[in-house]
């Protein structure tokens, strides 16, 4: 069976790729997997009908998700499988450049990127230029990606236009995660692509990491891969900090496959999931992340700049001073009030991630007495 | 079938003056940070000449006044 990891990462001819193999990217139903989920062939086929031979890829490997691990992991052991995705993408989209978009803390993930490219033919290492992408939240997203390469300045702009119709140096641009471009070269190589997503286990979990599951694996199972849960979980965050809260119970046997995680109005995200033990507090908890995620606002809309500053206040007000109905009923007028209020779509996610625990907490929110904010995610 | 317009929001461009929720308070209402919150959906035809007065009035030329497909 074609796997991602746990495979030897050869350097071989690229496989023969026409105009046709966005029809069969379109047939294995292909989504992103930098979080958005979104139908790959649908974002190659325009960047295909508007690239005059000058189109742009950029290979998105940001990952500014704090607990994620999975696009390093994969950068560090299948170089040359993303490499391979991002060569056939130029050929099929008839692009000029690839760009590498790595994370600037990400050492060995670079590295091992730009080993594997040191050993590619000289007309593939010609179109390849490196970037690395600051270590803040929002910079992973396509805009900011963009508007980054463009000017240095990796905050979101303003959609449309959208990268493909004006994306790096004003070209038709496609910014696709590095686990999305390995799919897509093992798809050209074989035929079909594998049925596995890229998930990192977080949190309350005895060996925390990178695990590769098959599409039908339930989280239970997967916990159990990983040796198992250091503690009863208290809630199972399905998706990264624009996540939802699950309670343990119903988290245990949902797959980890964009589908099935939709229709229970769920989503995998970047396939982070984190366990939150019983032990922890799950008021603190919040008012930590959305300490961060105010943090990462990039300032330029007032209602996500100000808004989820107000909703971390608050929040913080709770996990410090003890529960106040004051505090909770603004927090749940503005947790609707600031969604797609913003450019990008950082005020929705922070938002959706604390309406979910405004919910799955309700009752330690609602109960919450003072004591110290110390501990983290 | 009529024109039919939207109301939209530059929210890089917007700077929270509020001017246009004095001007067009059936449509805009401002949250507690002093930004516009838009009412969703076509901008009734009498309301029309007062969203061109939100749109022209705007400081930082943040409102826009779109042209829509979306259904009565």
């Amino acid at each position: 069976m074609t796997r991602l990891l746990g495979t030897p990462d050869t350097l071989n001819p690229l496989p023969p790729v026409g105009a046709d193999f966005i029809d069969a990217i379109e047939r294995s139903r292909l989504m992103g997997r930098g979080g958005a989920a979104f139908p790959v062939a649908a974002k190659w086929r325009a960047v295909a009908q508007r690239s005059r031979g000058n189109a742009v890829i950029v290979v998105n490997g940001a990952e500014a998700e704090p607990q994620s691990k999975k696009d390093r992991v994969l950068m560090s052991e299948r170089p040359n499988l993303v490499l391979d995705g991002a060569f056939i993408a130029a050929r099929v989209l008839r692009a000029r450049n690839v760009i590498l978009y790595i994370g600037e803390r990400h050492d060995v993930a670079r590295n091992a990127m730009l080993r594997a490219l040191s050993v590619r033919s000289e007309p593939e290492r010609r179109m390849v230029t490196v970037s690395a992408a600051p270590a803040r939240y929002v910079a992973g997203a396509e805009a900011a990606a963009i508007h980054f390469l463009n000017e240095g300045i990796a905050t979101p702009t303003n959609v449309p236009p959208y990268p493909f119709e004006r994306g790096v140096g004003g070209a038709p641009t496609l910014v696709q995660n590095v686990e999305t471009l390995a799919h897509v070269a093992l798809l050209a190589r074989t035929g079909e692509t594998p049925r596995t997503v890229l998930v990192t286990l977080a949190g309350g979990i005895k060996k925390p990491g990178v695990l590769e599951v098959d599409a039908q694996t339930t989280i239970g199972e997967a916990v159990l891969r990983t040796g198992g849960a250091t503690e009863a979980p208290r809630a199972i965050l399905i998706g990264g900090y624009f996540g939802h809260w699950v309670e343990p119970e119903q988290a245990w046997d949902l797959a980890l496959e964009a589908e099935s995680m939709r229709r229970h109005g769920l989503g995998l995200g970047c396939g982070v999931v984190g366990l939150l033990p019983v032990s922890r507090c799950p008021v603190c908890e919040t008012a930590a992340i959305m300490r961060y995620l105010a943090g990462e606002s990039s300032a330029q809309c007032g209602p996500c700049f100000f808004g989820l500053r107000a909703l971390a206040d608050a929040c913080t007000r709770i996990a410090q001073r003890g529960s106040n109905p004051e505090d909770l009923t603004r927090m749940q007028r503005w947790a609707v009030e600031v969604r797609t209020r913003g450019a990008c779509r950082h005020p929705d996610g922070a938002a959706m991630f604390l309406s979910s625990s405004l919910q799955v907490f309700a009752q330690e929110f609602a109960s919450h007495r003072a004591h110290n904010l110390g501990r983290t995610a | 079938m009529s024109k039919q317009f939207e109301l939209t929001v530059d929210r890089i461009k917007c700077d929270g003056r509020g001017l246009c929720a004095e001007l067009l308070p059936e449509l805009i209402r401002l949250d507690d940070w002093g930004y516009p919150i838009l009412a969703a959906g076509v901008v009734p035809e009498h309301l029309i000449p007062l969203a061109q007065r939100a749109v022209e009035d705007c400081p930082v030329l943040a409102i826009a006044l779109r042209r829509t497909h979306i259904k009565k």
